[in-house]
């Protein structure tokens, strides 16, 4: 059975996550995760000529570490899967330009990086990929640029406004072998959902009701409840988003218990780290999830993880026309095999 | 006395008119480049209704720094302009006597561009 | 199929309830003493050009291009980005910040080249406002224009 329900993948073949690797910013550094990002960047500008490229040679590095990882070169990696919040998603075709590496581009706001997931597993599972590498970023300056303002401006930023995480995660998966290690078993695409939120600075509430749906969708098809995960790790609602998905929960009747239940944007940064309702950006859940979940997962800290990632399918463009912010998300079960 | 007193108006009159700004970031949606325009529109409105002048003779520095005064220097000198040279002035005025803000803005702009580098923002 | 267990209208409501306020009364004082300041030191300037005998048409010039100086300067260090974030309106609504709207997106879009780049972005947020400010004191002088007999 390679399908379960309305919206849910079950891998007959599981892929393993061979290697990881995250890389994350200073103000990240500087978060409550410091201690398990496997690089902090001294600088944002990584010594390139400008943001985009910073965030391109982020995006190769990160791919680069998981590959020597993995014991794969270039020539090994036989696609990747990766995406960014720049127009025609720069960051990871530019990389994937220098990498020599098959490349499939993938866009889905701060979903990104469990879309990949989600669809490298897939492909690997159906036998069509040996290995992938699923790789998601993103960069304040370079998002500041595009959806926002001009870095210099002198503006306030309401509280429920969120911060674009400098950020970087990439994980190379294998087709199934017989070594111990993290498996993804599952995945669920999720639909667009769009309550009416015209605020494009609330993020989190333009997406907390499609994380609500997704993860709704994922239990129903694989008929397990929030109990059967140690953990599920939504991606980047925020403080504020993630009180709106345990409402929605609980108006919904779904039993979602809040200390089974973290946010990746919240957890990234302090909340002395002035960035208001959190972080978010691409690189958000995957450097969380690269960095920190994965390998607690493999220090047996846990043994199921459901890792929802959400993105706003706003664009500047939609926004000046005063149309509202839809959300989606995307989720993967990831497990200790032997467990 | 007379120059504090001065200081004390400007002190105030700007730091109302900034704070009807801030009430409008806070309690509206409304986007910076809307609310600077709405500012300089209002200038422009109330100095053609007669009410900015007698606040600008008061308060000074006060009502002429914040945008509106903007509108204020565009709405006089167009009306002054018209008295000097019919309609046409309408035409000529309001440029005329904004000239030297809006030129020191564009060069002060592009010199700027030459001698800084961006920067992130902690 | 919908799962959501609100209407649009039930979550704007749960959205807003949730939502933290922004801090009100920390944000007016703000915005009214850096507001209030910058004012003051247009009244210093404008005080410092009489003594220089600048007539009552220009002295206003000298403090306005002063002020203007001022706040290219300060956005160039990345200082004003740092007021703007203190004291939001505060520092937006003077002129200074006028001149933040025009150099800031000056230095950020100089990669996209000098003409397309910095010529075009420098009018981003001021473009409206030169735009809508200049056609209404047209609107206006032409009206006075109009009503002028009538007012003499």
């Amino acid at each position: 059975m390679s399908r379960a329900g309305e919206q849910t993948f079950i891998y007959d073949h599981p892929p393993v996550i061979r290697a990881h690797a995250s890389i994350v910013g200073p103000k990240e550094g500087r978060g409550p995760l410091a201690d398990w990002f496997d690089t902090i960047l001294e600088d944002d500008i990584l010594g390139q000529k400008s943001w985009e490229l910073a965030e391109m040679e982020m995006v190769r590095r990160c791919a680069k570490d998981a590959m020597n990882r993995s014991r794969l070169s270039d020539e090994d990696v036989q696609a990747m899967l990766g995406g960014d919040l720049n127009n025609q998603i720069i960051a990871s075709s530019f990389a994937a330009r220098t990498l020599g590496v098959p490349f499939i581009g993938l866009y889905g706001a701060c979903s990104t990086f469990v879309q990949a997931l989600v669809t490298a597993s897939a492909l690997i599972s159906g036998g069509f990929l040996e290995n992938a590498l699923c790789v998601a970023s993103s960069h304040f300056c370079t998002a500041e640029r595009q959806f926002r303002f001009p870095l210099e401006l002198g503006t306030q930023r309401p509280p429920q406004a969120s911060r674009t995480a400098t950020a970087c995660g990439a994980a190379l998966l294998t087709a199934d072998c017989d070594e111990y290690g993290l498996r993804i078993t599952s995945g669920t695409i999720g639909r667009v959902i769009d309550l009416n939120i015209t605020d494009a600075n609330h993020m989190g509430a333009a997406m907390a009701p499609a994380v609500f749906d997704t993860i709704a969708a994922h239990l129903s098809d694989t008929g397990r409840t929030a109990e059967d995960y140690d953990l599920i790790a939504t991606g980047d609602l925020g403080w504020i988003g993630r009180e709106l998905l345990l409402a929605l929960a609980e108006a919904a009747e779904v039993s979602l218990p809040p200390d089974r239940l973290i946010d990746c944007g919240a957890s990234l940064y302090a909340q002395r780290q002035d960035t208001h309702a959190g972080g978010s950006g691409c690189g958000c859940v995957a450097a969380v999830s690269c960095g920190w979940l994965m390998k607690r997962i493999e220090a047996g800290d846990l043994n199921r993880l459901l890792l929802v990632g959400s993105g706003a399918m706003l664009s500047p463009t939609s926004s000046q026309q005063g149309q509202s912010v839809p959300g989606i998300a995307y989720a993967a079960c990831i497990e200790r095999s032997g467990a | 006395m007379n120059t504090l007193w001065m200081f004390v108006k400007a002190f105030v009159v700007g730091g109302l008119i900034c704070d009807i700004g801030q009430l409008l970031v806070m309690r509206t949606k409304l986007t910076n480049a809307r609310i600077l325009v709405l500012f300089v529109v209002s200038g422009v409105v109330l100095t053609a209704l007669g009410i900015y002048k007698p606040l600008a003779d008061f308060a000074g520095a006060g009502a002429t720094v914040p945008l509106t005064g903007f509108g204020y220097s565009l709405a006089m000198g167009a009306i002054e302009a018209v008295n000097r040279y019919g309609l046409i002035g309408a035409f000529v005025g309001g440029i005329t006597r904004t000239a030297a803000g809006i030129t020191a803005a564009v060069v002060f702009g592009l010199l700027n561009a030459l001698l800084f580098k961006p920067h992130a923002k902690p | 199929m919908s799962r959501q267990p609100f209407t649009p209208a039930e979550y704007h409501e749960l959205v807003s309830r949730l939502t933290p306020p922004s801090r009100m009364l920390r944000g007016y004082w703000r915005a009214f003493w850096v507001g209030g300041l910058i004012c003051c030191l247009g009244q210093a300037l404008t005080l410092w050009a009489q003594g220089l005998n600048l007539g009552e048409v220009t002295a206003p010039m000298f403090t306005t291009g002063c002020l203007i100086l001022l706040g290219t300067t300060l956005t160039g260090f990345g200082v004003y980005d740092q007021i703007g974030k203190y004291a939001g309106a505060g520092s937006a609504i003077p002129v200074t910040g006028f001149a933040n709207s025009v150099a800031a997106p000056a230095i950020e879009f100089q990669r996209e080249g000098a003409v397309m780049g910095v010529g075009a972005r420098l009018f981003t947020l001021a473009g409206p406002v030169l735009a809508y400010g200049i056609a209404s004191s047209v609107v206006v002088g032409v009206i006075y224009w109009l009503v002028r007999g009538w007012v003499m």
